[in-house]
C-alpha cells in the first residue's frame, strides 16, 4: 500500500520531496461547503451521500448547523441503493421539496461524495435534468466533494471550476480585467480591492463572488492572481477560457502581500513608484505587527502535517518573515507551477513530503521533535499529551490571515500556543 | 433518500469506533474511502481523549478502485497488527466499502493472523451508531468469550458481577460507572468486568467467572447480555438506575441476584435530592410543564424523574432510536402522551412548539430548539457537544446522580421566589418587556412606543414567541382586541405563549369570535389550578 519516491521539485533549489502513500488523516472536499455557503450567499449545497457524509458535516460546522444553513445531505437509504432510476426520482423529489423550502436560493450544487460516486450515481446529469425544469429561476450545478477524488480545500476547487464555465464571457475588445480567485473572507477580499483600485486597477472581479447570480466576466483579456494554492483544477477551467495566471507567492505575510499585488501591478503597468506608495503603509503595518510574534517564534522549529496545501506558503512566511525553521512541511498535493516560487524560498534541507503515511510520518514527529507540529484535530491532542505543542491546522482555513492587515493575526495564530505552554504551571 | 441538515446519530461504524475506543488491547481495521478519519475527532476533541482512537483506516482513493482495494486492506491489517501488537483485532466496513464488496472478514481471516480478528457486518444504509455500537460488542463477545468458564463456588467469596455497556463517547458514562461502583461496594459486590469501557479482549474472554451482568445501557450492552444469557446462563440486572427511585429499584434487584442484603447501599444519605424536591421553594415546579426527548433510555428515565420525583407533567416523550420505540410507547402510554419517534428533528421542533413545554429536556439538538423557542432546556442524552463532558464528577445515575439532574434541570426554569416577584411587579418598568434582562448590559436602544413588536435584542428569546409565524391564531382562532393584547404582553414572556394558547383555546371552545380583556381573565379563571 506504500510507496515512497524521493523526485527532485523544479524548484530554484531542486528539494527532493518525499513521497508517501498509506492511511491520510485528511478530511474529503465536502468540508470546503462550510466556508464556501458562507461566501456565496445564493446558493445551496446539496450532498448526495450516506449517513457518515452527514455526520461529518455536523461535526465540521459544529454550532453552525442551528442557524439554517444553507446545506444538508439527501442520504441514501437501502432502497436507493436498488435501481439507479428509483435514486434519479429520489433526488427529484428531494430538489423539489428543498426549492419550495427555501425559494431564495439562486444556485443549488448537487454535491457528489464517495457512496454516490462509487455507484455511479450520474450527479451530473441529474443537475442538466434538474436545472432544465428549475430554469430561470434556480440554476443547478454538480461537483464532486467525495474523500476517493478530493481532500479538504479541493472540494472549494472542484467547486470554483464548476463555476467557470457559467461565467459570462468577457467582450472581445474590451479592456484588460483582474480576477481574484479563491474564496477570501469579505473584509479581506475588500482590502484588497481597495487597494487595487488605489494601484489604478479598476476592473477587478472575485471568483467565488458574493452572489453566485454575479459571477465576474472572463476571456483572452483576463489576468488572474490565486489568492490560494489549492486551486489547480480551477486554474485550468480558466485557462481553457483563455485567461492567464499571474505567476507570484500567495498573500500571506509581509513580503507575499507585497509580491501578489506587485504581480497585478506590473501586468497592468502601474508605475513602480506609485505602487511602493500605495502599498507602503499596509506594508509597515504587516510589518509591525509581525514584529509582535518574533521574539517567541525566531528559532522555533516547525513540522506540518499535511491538511490544505496552504503549508508550503505558510512554511515559507514563517521562515523568510519569523525566522522559524521548517522541519517537514507535508502537503496533500503538491502544485509543482503554482507553488515554484514558494518551495525556491524555504530553507534549503527543508523535508517536503507529498501525500501521507500516518503512522511513518507520527514517528518522524516524535524523532524530530519540533517546537511546533501544525496539524488536524484528531492528532493534537494525543500530539499534546505526548508532549509536543500543536496548532490545529482548520482554523488556518476559516480565519482571515490573507493580506497586509491580517498577517499579525496569522503570526499569532502559530505564537498563541507557544505562549500558552509557557504560561500554564499546571 | 432522506434529507437530513442534522442528525441524532451517526453510522454504525461510529459505533464500532466508540467500543473500540472504549477497549486496551482492541485494535479496529476499518475498510475506508479518505476522509472517514473525520469521526477521530469526536474522539479527541469532544470527549477531549489523549489517545488517537486505535483504529486504522485504509484511505483508498479513486485511482485504487477496481484494481487492489483488496490488498490496500490486507495491507493496512498487516502493518497494524505489527505496529500495534493488539490482543484481538475488529475488522471491518465504512457505508463506501460495504458499496465496494471487498469482504473485510474474509481477506481478514485469509491473512493467518497471530490474534483472534472479530469481522464486522455493519449495514450502513439501514442502520446507525447506537446499533453499531451494541452489534460490535456482541459480536466481541461472541466471539471471545470463554464458553467453559463459570463461576467459582460461593463459598467464602464476594459475589462478582459484569458491567455492561459503557463506552467512549457516552453521555456521562465515566462517571455513571463511579457511582455504580459506589454501590457494589457498598453491598460487598466485586466487579469481574466492565466492558467494554477499559476491558482488554482477554478480560472479554473471562466474562463468564462473574455471578451475573448488569446492563448499565440497554442501547449498548443488551445485546450481549442477552447472549451471555442464553450461552452461560448468566443472569441480568436491567433496571436502569437513573433516578432515586430506579436506584432503589436497581440496588434491591442487584442484592436480590448477589444474594446481600440491600440496607448498607439503601441507607446511602448522599442523595439531596428527594428533601430539595420537598422543600418549599420547590412547589412552584409543581405541574410545569416538560417536554423530554433523547435516545430511549433517557428519555424514559427522565419521565419517571419528572413526573414522581419533582412533580412536573410530562406533556411530551419520545426518542430517536427506534430500537427503543417499543419502551418509549409503554412509558408514554403511563403519563397520557402520544410517544414521538422519530429521527427528524424538524418534527421534534414541531413537536415541542405544538406541546407549549415550559421545560424541555432533550439532546444537544433540543437545546437549540429550545433557544429558538425561548424555552428553558437541559441536556439529558447524547448526542451532545463538548461542554457535556465535563471535568468535574456529573453522573446521571445513582444518588449522587439525581442531585446533578435536580441541578441541572431546576436552574434554567426560572425559580419559585424569582418567579413571584415577576408576577408581582410584571407592571413596574424594569419588569417590562422593554427593560430586558437585568443582568445583561444595555446597549440597544429602545424603541419609543411601547405599543410596538418587540424588537429588544435582549429578549430575542420572549422575541421568538411572539414573531407573527410562532403565535399568529390559527385560521378560525378569535381576533385579539389591543387591549388584550397589550395585557398579555404584560405576562412574563415565559409563560405568555402558554397563556396565549390557553386563551384561544378558550375562546374557540366558548365561541368567542373576539378575545377582549374579559375573555382573557374567564380563560385564566378557567384554567386555574
Amino acid at each position: 500500500m506504500t510507496t515512497e519516491v524521493l523526485i527532485p521539485v523544479q524548484g530554484a533549489d531542486c528539494a527532493p520531496v518525499l513521497r508517501e502513500r498509506g492511511q491520510r488523516e485528511v478530511f474529503c472536499g465536502l468540508t470546503g461547503i462550510i466556508w464556501l455557503h458562507r461566501k456565496m450567499q445564493d446558493a445551496f449545497f446539496l450532498v448526495v451521500g450516506s449517513r457518515t457524509c452527514a455526520h461529518l458535516l455536523q461535526s465540521a460546522a459544529g454550532v453552525m448547523i442551528f442557524a439554517e444553513p444553507r446545506f444538508a445531505t439527501a442520504i441514501m437509504e437501502e432502497r436507493d441503493l436498488a435501481g439507479l432510476v428509483d435514486c434519479h426520482d429520489e433526488l427529484d423529489r428531494i430538489v423539489e421539496r428543498l426549492l419550495k423550502r427555501r425559494p431564495d436560493i439562486r444556485t443549488l450544487f448537487l454535491v457528489g461524495s464517495c457512496p454516490s460516486e462509487v455507484i455511479k450515481l450520474d450527479l451530473h446529469k441529474a443537475a442538466q435534468r434538474l436545472d432544465a425544469l428549475n430554469a430561470p429561476q434556480t440554476r443547478i450545478l454538480n461537483y464532486s466533494g467525495s474523500g476517493i477524488e478530493t481532500t479538504f480545500t479541493e472540494g472549494e476547487d472542484a467547486c470554483l471550476a464548476t463555476l467557470v464555465p457559467e461565467m459570462p464571457a468577457a467582450n472581445g475588445d474590451a479592456a484588460p480585467n483582474l480576477l481574484i480567485v479563491g474564496a477570501l473572507p469579505d473584509i479581506v477580499e475588500d482590502q484588497f480591492m481597495r487597494l487595487f483600485a488605489e494601484l489604478g486597477i479598476t476592473n477587478v472581479g472575485s471568483l467565488p463572488a458574493r452572489k453566485v447570480a454575479d459571477l465576474p466576466a472572463v476571456g483572452p483579456q483576463t489576468l488572474y492572481l490565486l489568492a490560494q494554492p489549492f486551486l489547480g483544477a480551477t486554474a485550468l477551467a480558466l485557462e481553457d477560457r483563455g485567461a492567464t495566471r499571474l505567476d507570484a507567492l500567495f498573500p500571506f505575510g509581509a513580503e507575499g502581500t507585497t509580491d501578489w499585488l506587485r504581480a497585478a501591478a506590473e501586468a497592468f503597468g502601474v508605475d513602480p513608484m506609485h505602487f511602493n506608495r500605495v502599498i507602503a503603509p499596509g506594508r509597515e503595518r504587516a510589518k509591525r505587527a509581525i514584529e509582535h510574534s518574533r521574539e517567541r517564534l525566531t528559532g522555533k522549529r516547525i513540522t506540518f502535517l499535511p491538511d490544505s496545501q496552504l503549508e508550503v506558503p505558510l512554511a515559507r512566511f514563517l521562515s523568510n518573515e519569523l525566522g522559524m525553521i521548517p522541519v517537514e512541511v507535508g502537503t496533500p498535493y503538491l502544485h509543482r507551477d503554482h507553488t515554484a516560487r514558494e518551495v525556491a524560498l524555504l530553507p534549503a534541507g527543508t523535508r517536503i513530503s507529498e501525500g501521507q503515511h500516518l503512522d511513518r510520518q507520527l514517528d518522524r514527529v516524535r524523532a524530530d521533535r519540533p517546537d511546533l507540529t501544525v496539524c488536524g484535530l484528531g492528532l493534537a491532542n494525543p500530539l499534546e499529551a505526548e508532549g509536543l505543542s500543536t496548532k490545529w491546522a482548520i482554523e488556518l482555513v476559516f480565519s482571515p490571515i490573507h493580506g497586509f492587515e491580517q498577517a499579525g493575526d496569522l503570526a499569532e495564530l502559530f505564537a498563541r500556543p507557544l505562549r500558552r505552554r509557557d504560561i500554564l504551571k499546571v | 433518500m432522506q434529507l437530513a441538515v442534522w442528525t441524532y446519530e451517526g453510522p454504525p461504524h461510529v459505533g464500532a469506533m466508540r467500543v473500540a475506543t472504549a477497549m486496551e488491547g482492541m485494535h479496529y481495521v476499518l475498510h475506508a474511502p479518505q476522509g472517514d478519519t473525520y469521526a477521530d475527532l469526536l474522539f479527541t476533541m469532544i470527549e477531549r481523549r489523549a489517545k488517537r482512537p486505535p483504529v486504522t483506516y485504509t484511505t483508498f482513493q479513486a485511482r485504487d478502485l477496481g484494481k487492489d482495494t483488496a490488498t490496500l486492506f490486507q495491507d493496512a491489517v498487516r502493518e497494524a497488527v505489527d505496529r500495534f501488537k493488539p490482543q484481538a483485532l475488529m475488522v471491518g466496513a465504512s457505508c463506501t466499502a460495504e458499496l465496494i464488496q471487498d469482504d473485510p472478514a474474509g481477506l481478514a481471516e485469509a491473512m493467518d493472523l497471530p490474534c483472534p480478528v472479530i469481522p464486522l457486518e455493519l449495514p450502513s444504509y439501514q442502520r446507525k451508531e447506537n446499533w453499531g455500537a451494541a452489534e460490535t460488542f456482541y459480536q466481541i463477545v461472541r466471539k471471545l468469550v470463554d464458553k467453559d468458564l463459570r463461576p467459582a463456588p460461593r463459598e467464602g467469596r464476594q459475589p462478582l458481577v459484569n458491567i455492561l455497556g459503557p463506552t467512549a463517547l457516552g453521555f456521562r458514562h465515566r462517571d455513571d460507572l463511579v457511582e455504580v461502583r459506589k454501590i457494589l461496594d457498598a453491598l460487598g459486590i466485586a466487579v469481574n468486568c466492565v466492558a467494554p469501557l477499559g476491558a482488554s479482549p482477554a478480560d472479554i474472554i473471562r466474562l463468564g467467572a462473574a455471578d451475573f451482568n448488569i446492563v448499565m445501557y440497554p442501547e449498548i450492552g443488551d445485546e450481549a447480555s442477552r447472549w451471555l444469557e442464553r450461552t452461560l446462563n448468566q443472569p441480568a440486572v436491567r433496571i436502569v438506575p437513573i433516578g432515586v427511585s430506579a436506584t432503589r429499584e436497581f440496588i434491591a434487584a442487584v442484592a436480590t441476584l448477589a444474594g446481600v442484603d440491600p440496607a448498607p447501599a439503601l441507607a446511602d444519605n448522599a442523595s439531596r435530592m428527594p428533601w430539595w424536591s420537598r422543600s418549599v421553594d420547590s412547589t412552584y415546579l409543581t405541574g410545569k410543564r416538560v417536554f423530554i426527548f433523547g435516545d430511549g433510555t433517557h428519555a424514559v428515565a427522565a419521565a419517571r424523574i419528572a413526573s414522581e420525583e419533582l412533580g412536573f407533567e410530562v406533556c411530551g416523550l419520545g426518542c430517536y432510536n427506534r430500537e427503543f420505540a417499543r419502551d418509549v410507547r409503554a412509558a408514554a402510554a403511563r403519563y397520557g402522551v402520544e410517544a414521538l419517534i422519530t429521527d427528524d428533528h424538524l418534527a421534534v421542533e414541531d413537536a415541542i412548539a405544538a406541546a407549549t413545554p415550559e421545560l424541555v429536556l432533550g439532546t444537544q439538538m433540543e437545546r437549540h430548539i429550545a433557544k429558538r423557542l425561548g424555552l428553558p432546556c437541559a441536556v439529558i442524552s447524547s448526542p451532545v457537544h463538548v461542554q457535556d463532558f465535563p471535568a468535574r464528577h456529573s453522573p446521571q445515575m445513582g444518588f449522587e446522580g439525581a442531585n446533578v439532574i435536580f441541578d441541572s434541570w431546576v436552574h434554567p426554569l426560572v425559580m419559585g421566589l424569582e418567579e413571584h416577584l415577576l408576577t408581582m411587579f410584571r407592571d413596574d418598568f424594569e419588569f417590562s418587556d422593554d427593560a430586558g434582562a437585568s443582568h445583561l448590559h444595555r446597549t440597544l436602544p429602545k424603541t419609543a412606543d411601547a405599543a410596538q413588536p418587540v424588537e429588544d435584542t435582549a429578549l430575542v428569546a420572549a422575541q421568538d414567541l411572539d414573531t407573527p409565524s410562532t403565535i399568529q391564531p390559527a385560521q378560525g382562532t378569535a381576533a385579539w382586541t389591543t387591549e388584550a393584547e397589550r395585557e398579555l404582553k404584560k405576562i412574563p414572556f415565559f409563560v405568555r405563549g402558554k397563556a396565549r394558547r390557553n386563551t384561544e383555546n378558550f375562546a374557540s371552545a366558548s365561541g368567542r369570535a373576539e378575545i377582549d380583556l374579559a375573555t382573557l381573565y374567564d380563560a385564566k379563571a378557567h384554567y386555574a389550578r
